[in-house]
């Protein structure tokens, strides 16, 4: 019956009423009849025979043609083998200081998180990261606080440490987004824009935002001209299940909501979208199948509407998941070409208490599936003497080398 | 690659204070040593077991004596049932019976939520340290309450009669701290509270987390503040009490 339903059927018939909803009205307001006219005769069923022939320049021209309830209808029609094949056809190219989700590359974002926002630790697991060759995505703190001096503090310490090595990444404190229209006003070098985006008005309200204050956000990032390849300033976050624990799905399925909240994001022309696909616990994905299946299918879903879509690959203690089942869909994803994983020290955020990818995750990738960091840090690392022939990165263990005795004293201070 | 490169003079060695993160851990070709990766399996079997084990309820009202206890359970008859389904343990099991009692100002529910070993180590000196702290207030029967969430509290509170109720409760385990406790107090319980009227302390532990007695303060203040208020949630929020907001998506936080 899925199968059989006309696409066009998803542009009359809203699972949340266009009058009660701002999501769904941005949905259908912004949707494009000229892209949508190569698949208008499609139904649900013939969209997926159709994906699986065309090529990535053909999936990219109907994207903005395709609603967020089309792409889950056919998500749901699809083996996890269907979803990789279609993504890994599709790129999706954004740009700030680095270039991101280049046919061949992979990025990372350096989450050095600290239970008590300490300036030093935090510095430190930055420093290990970078050792690592990690953070080309950006390097991103969840801080513990909602303090916006603290944020401010931490700004400015990444941004110091950032130009002290002349890294070429960009740095964000992932704080609430008023925090962040707050810091940019006040002056702190705001590089990226954060805020986590749900599929419903309701959800986002829960979340304390709205489309104009994210509109508004978009503006005072971009106002700053700060990168220097490219002006994508948004960073969002999403997340299966985070509508439905607020009691703002209005009885749609989860995976409908989270691509409604792609179609939230693309809006903005993010640098980075990623799905935190095991966080929410496992009354929403019970176990490490579950966990895979979600973070394919959201990869898949973000990367049709657009986005420049990543992942932040892992589980908590009480989903029955291991490292084994983040093993998996980390080489997953990789071959279906994510533009980007989180990678934290040894696997263990210390702040959010779960399990993500460890920096040594991240050389595994490069070094198994052959995938490069972004270009422009790519050549940062080589200057860092860093960089192996075949892209992957030198372990440095001399004590005299310079970079890793810079490090060293510098996070000692 | 067959040796094990840990950095020669170990730099990371001095900054290991600076985190409880595992950093420097160093590399076996491309990988995580193996003392690393075993290191990260055996904190992960911990917290799994803090997740699974039972809470030992005798031992628990025994430790809490002379206080009065009354032992209630959830509507989720498992733990992979209480894990799936959050619903069924915001709900008392049918026909719980419940004394008649007086009005109370405040009622404690020690709840086993997602660490039953946190509430094993910590919850009956905790409750204790509250109860000192609230001379001046008429306190209900401590409730000891199996497969719990925190809305559970509520039906309870509800039922007993409280002006508030506090939920003692077991956090969701990390791999460093695996018997971390939280409370949830909550003005006027009735089922159906929304958790934005609740007011959180959270981190409570001995590992770099608040202690017993600050955690007893804040909440002495806050319980003082909810009843002169007449209120509870985000409209109580108040500057000089630093509450700790913990992420950027919700965790459908209250275990």
């Amino acid at each position: 019956m899925l199968a059989d339903t006309p696409l066009s059927q998803f542009l009359t018939e809203t699972p949340i009423p266009y009058e009660a909803d701002e999501v769904t009205r941005l949905i259908i307001d912004s949707h494009a009849s000229a892209a949508f006219a190569p698949i208008a005769h499609l139904t649900v069923g013939g969209l997926r025979d159709w994906l699986m022939a065309a090529d990535g320049a053909a999936i990219r021209a109907v994207s903005r043609g395709l609603t967020p309830e089309m792409v889950a209808a056919v998500s749901k029609l699809m083996r996890n083998q269907d979803l990789i094949a279609v993504a890994a056809k599709v790129q999706v190219v954004t740009a700030f200081r680095t270039t991101i989700g280049l046919p061949g590359r992979l990025s990372t974002r350096l989450q050095p998180n600290h239970p008590a926002d300490d300036a030093r630790g935090i510095a430190t697991a930055v420093f290990d990261g970078l050792l690592h060759g990690v953070g080309d995505a950006v390097i991103g703190v969840n801080p513990a606080s909602d303090s916006i001096a603290a944020a401010a503090n931490l700004l400015t310490m990444l941004d110091d440490l950032r130009q002290g090595y002349e890294v070429p990444t960009q740095s964000c404190v992932l704080t609430h987004v008023t925090n962040t229209i707050a810091l940019i006003e006040r002056g702190a070098p705001v590089d990226l824009v954060f805020q986590s985006v749900a599929g419903s008005e309701t959800a986002n309200r829960g979340f304390g935002i709205d489309l104009a204050v994210l509109r508004e956000a978009h503006q005072a990032g971009l106002s700053l001209g700060r990168g220097t390849v490219g002006q994508n300033v948004m960073y969002f976050e999403t997340g299966q299940g985070a509508a439905l624990s607020a009691n703002a799905h209005h009885g749609v399925d989860q995976q409908t909501m989270e691509a409604r909240s792609y179609g939230v994001a693309r809006v903005f022309d993010p640098l980075l979208v990623n799905t935190v696909v095991g966080f929410i616990g496992p009354e929403y994905l019970y176990d490490g199948k579950q966990i895979i299946r979600a973070g394919l299918e959201d990869h898949f879903c973000g990367k049709l509407l657009g986005l420049p879509m990543g992942c932040d690959v892992c589980y908590t203690n009480h989903a029955e998941a291991d490292q084994d089942d983040m093993d998996s869909l980390m080489t997953l994803l990789t071959v279906a070409g994510c533009n980007f994983l989180i990678c934290v020290p040894g696997g263990d955020d210390v702040m959010l208490s779960y399990q993500s990818l460890s920096y040594h995750d991240a050389l595994y990738l490069r070094a198994t599936l052959g995938r490069r960091a972004a270009p422009e840090f790519e050549e940062w690392l080589d200057r860092m003497g860093m960089l192996e022939p075949d892209g992957g990165v030198r372990a440095l263990t001399d004590p005299t080398s310079p970079l890793e005795r810079r490090m060293a004293l510098e996070s000692a201070r | 690659m067959s040796s094990t490169k840990v950095p020669a003079t170990d730099i990371w060695q001095a900054l290991r204070a600076a985190t409880p993160a595992r950093i420097g851990l160093g590399r076996t070709g491309d990988a995580l040593p193996l003392r690393a990766v075993l290191d990260l399996q055996l904190d992960h079997a911990r917290a799994r077991d803090a997740v699974h084990a039972p809470l030992d309820v005798a031992k628990l009202a025994a430790e809490l004596a002379p206080l009065t206890v009354v032992h209630v359970r959830s509507t989720a008859p498992d733990r992979p049932t209480y894990l799936r389904r959050p619903d069924l343990g915001r709900r008392l099991a049918e026909a719980t019976p419940l004394p008649d009692g007086q009005v109370c100002d405040v009622l404690f529910v020690i709840g086993d939520g997602l660490s039953a070993s946190g509430v094993q180590a910590r919850a009956a000196a905790l409750v204790e340290a509250c109860i000192a702290q609230l001379p001046e207030l008429t306190i209900g029967p401590v409730v000891i309450a199996r497969q719990a969430r925190v809305a559970l509290a509520d039906e309870i509170g509800e039922r007993l009669r409280a002006r508030v109720t506090v939920m003692v409760i077991g956090e969701r385990p990390g791999l460093s701290v695996a018997d971390s406790l939280g409370m949830y107090m909550t003005f006027a319980p009735r089922v159906g509270r929304a958790d934005s009227e609740r007011n959180c302390i959270s981190n409570i532990h001995d590992a770099g987390g608040l202690s017993a007695a600050q955690a007893a303060q804040t909440l002495g203040w806050l319980l003082r503040e909810s009843l002169r208020r007449q209120l509870s949630g985000v409209d109580l929020k108040d500057d000089q009490v630093q509450l700790p907001s913990s992420s950027s998506l919700p965790l459908e936080g209250p275990p």
